[in-house]
């Protein structure tokens, strides 16, 4: 695990920089400083290019301000990224434990075509047409879908010896082409429109109120982790941190939140959805200069931090997450202490399973439709995400945060090649290869250096 | 040593067969609380295999093992840890990647309320074990991948001291330690026995054989060569009995 240098030890003060000192003090992960360091980078990059390319170029065209860091693109960036990250933490555990899972793609292909069947074609008749309970039935069945595809590949990786490679790849055929004959290859649209919410979009947020709850709730938790972290180390005698370094973290949680609520309120409804609202409802009062409303967290982001959050509880606070890591560290060992790996195994992919149907779910109503296509070639950003975070291919190391973080920076490279002008994919796609092999490059020199 | 009562181990005509080649064929051992027996043989002798199928690693094709005198069935290493059967392999069966608490309570974490695992708890314990095996210990918060070969033995020993072991199976202990190391070791095999503990000892070290054993079983071939009673032969005959199976007069 790189995430816990714990109360290192005290004392080599004098040998140590303010930097060095910090980072021991605060016990913050380096290797995350790193990441956030690179999205930062990558961010400014994008959005001071257009502005430096019009200084050169000098016919004072381009010379606009930057589009990145803006609240309207990195709103698009939250509600691009989660569907990735849902995943992505999923994919965290499989190749933890020296696995892989190449067929998320089109399980959110089969899934995506199943609830569209099912909340198009099916319930409407049973139930009438914008039945309230139709959104509940049918992200249950696309969950439930993909967590028992997810457990059939974990029983032929783990019970018949079939490497997951094969299995997965298989997988990916397979059920792409199920994507395909579920509705003989046809798009099913428009869907549910509860359903819909779960997309995002700008009804598909919580507004400013909304995301202020969330922020001063996250807040609450932080300060609350600190304080309950404190209490257990006194309990056990083991040190303390500094206080000073307590209220820097403090700071920085919660700053970083209600940044974000900031960002996200910033970014409002575009003008014609604020008209048609407006027809909509007659009562409302327009002030002067048009009406504001701010878009808020969208639901979608909202669903990735609830999967981020259980995850990392998952993977750092129960047994079986100390297990995922047992299994990778030393999968023998991991059975001699009793641990029933294969069960494990199984278990894991079915997760992954689930986490690629629930994927289906926010990718299908942010589409507004359920195409065969859905999820097409997703495995690889996935995949690309996690390792980007600093999940390990040899196994036993990685974390959820990290690959949210990693899907974040594939996600804003993608972005960012569109915004300034290479968006026509054969350039996206060379960005983010050389990302991906350039993070994996630099990942080694980190780790050969720490150790 | 008379070892008079119920035997705390007794496996009988034990076999097992990988691929049509007898790896452990017919063969009988016991073990008496407060003793320490030696397993000797060249490397494919079968005595790893043997000991596997007390710690539940492989299942016995045929074969009868006892605890106490009762009969029992063990299917994996789950099933030897509720008959109090501790087992420290040659390869250390650590997760390089977790630190020494979460490597201690590996498939027996505490857990605190609504399941959750108590990691504070885990490693106040650990300290005070260590505390007591080896003082000088200090990483606890780094994976075991950081840790010599002699910390990460006495993690694995720590492991089976700590869940009160009856029955302690050390594959090789020693085999990647420096003498100082060694030497701790053989110190906590002492204080073990004291303590009434019975240990099986796989040993290719005569002279360590012929210091900590009270009895010495040499296998070759999968077949059982015989029993001696340490004190009672030389190292040129357990020598004689590991290199051409030649049994002398005192063994059984």
């Amino acid at each position: 695990m790189t995430d816990t240098p714990t109360h290192a030890p005290q004392g080599s003060d004098a040998k140590l920089g303010p930097i060095a000192r910090f980072i021991r003090d605060t016990e913050l992960d380096t290797r995350m400083l790193g990441m956030v360091g690179a999205l930062l980078l990558i961010w400014s990059a994008f959005h001071f290019y257009p502005i430096i390319a019009g200084l050169f170029s000098g016919n004072g065209l381009n010379m606009g301000a930057g589009l990145f860091i803006t609240p309207r693109n990195l709103w698009n960036l939250s509600v691009q990224t989660s569907m990735t990250g849902i995943m992505a933490t999923g994919m965290v555990l499989v190749i933890i434990t020296r696995n892989i899972d190449l067929s998320v793609g089109s399980i959110v292909g089969v899934t995506g075509m199943v609830m569209g069947i099912v909340q198009v074609n099916i319930l409407p008749p049973m139930l009438g047409l914008g039945s309230p309970v139709i959104w509940i039935i049918t992200a249950l069945i696309g969950i439930v879908l993909g967590a028992l595809i997810g457990a059939f590949h974990g029983w032929l990786i783990a019970y018949r010896a079939i490497p997951s490679f094969i299995v997965t790849l298989g997988g990916m055929l397979v059920w792409r082409g199920a994507a395909f004959l579920t509705a003989d290859g046809k798009t099913i649209a428009p869907v549910d429109t509860t359903f819909a919410l779960l997309g995002g979009g700008p009804s598909g947020s919580v507004g400013a109120v909304g995301s202020w709850i969330v922020g001063i709730l996250g807040c609450i938790a932080v300060l609350w982790i600190i304080q309950a972290g404190r209490k257990t180390r006194t309990k056990h005698g083991f040190p303390q941190r500094p206080m000073w370094a307590e209220g820097v973290l403090a700071l920085l949680g919660c700053g970083v939140l209600i940044g974000a609520v900031l960002v996200v309120n910033a970014y409002t409804w575009p003008k014609g959805i604020v008209d048609a609202y407006v027809k909509a409802n007659p009562d409302v009062v327009v002030p002067e200069g048009g009406l504001q409303i701010s878009t808020g967290f969208a639901i979608p982001v909202l669903i990735l931090i609830v999967v981020g959050i259980l995850m990392t509880i998952l993977m750092t606070r129960t047994r079986f997450g100390r297990y995922v890591f047992a299994i990778g560290g030393n999968p023998e060992a991991a059975a001699l202490s009793g641990i029933n790996t294969k069960w494990m195994t199984l278990k894991i992919f079915s997760l992954m399973g689930l986490l690629s149907g629930l994927a289906a779910v926010v990718a299908s109503a942010r589409l507004n439709a359920a195409t065969n296509a859905l999820g097409t070639l997703d495995e690889l950003y996935v995949i690309a995400s996690a390792v980007v975070g600093g999940t390990s291919l040899a196994g036993g190391v990685g974390t959820i945060y990290g690959a949210i973080i990693g899907a974040l920076v594939m996600q804003s490279l993608q972005t960012g090649m569109v915004l300034i002008g290479y968006g026509d994919g054969s350039y996206r796609m060379i960005a983010v290869g050389v990302a991906l092999v350039l993070a994996v490059y630099l990942d080694n020199l980190y780790r050969k250096k720490t150790k | 040593m008379a070892n008079t009562g119920t035997p705390l181990v007794e496996m009988r005509d034990i076999s097992i067969a990988f691929g049509g080649i007898k790896a452990v064929d017919h063969v009988s051992i016991d073990l008496h609380p407060g003793e320490v027996v030696g397993l000797l043989g060249h490397n494919g002798a079968g005595k790893s295999t043997l000991i596997k199928c007390l710690s539940g690693a492989y299942k016995a094709d045929a074969g009868e093992i006892y605890i106490n005198g009762a009969k029992v069935d063990i299917n994996n290493p789950r099933d030897a840890r509720e008959y109090n059967i501790e087992t420290i392999y040659q390869t250390l069966a650590l997760a390089d990647n977790l630190n020494a608490a979460s490597n201690l309570f590996l498939g027996r974490e505490i857990v605190g309320a609504g399941g959750f695992l108590d990691d504070s708890a885990m490693e106040a314990e650990t300290r005070k074990i260590m505390a007591r095996l080896n003082p000088n210990f200090r990483k606890f918060n780094v994976p075991v991948s950081a840790l010599s070969g002699g910390q990460r033995q006495s993690v694995a020993i720590a492991r089976a001291v700590y869940f009160n072991a009856k029955i302690l199976i050390m594959d090789e202990p020693t085999a990647a330690l420096g003498p100082q190391e060694t030497q701790m070791v053989a110190e906590l095999i002492q204080e073990l026995k004291k303590q009434g503990l019975g240990i099986f000892l796989i040993e290719h070290d005569i002279h360590a054989v012929m210091d900590l054993c009270d009895r010495a079983v040499v296998m070759k071939n999968g077949h059982r060569v015989g029993t001696v009673n340490v004190n009672e032969v030389t190292d040129e005959d357990i020598l004689g009995m590991i290199i051409m199976g030649k049994k002398p007069p005192q063994a059984v």
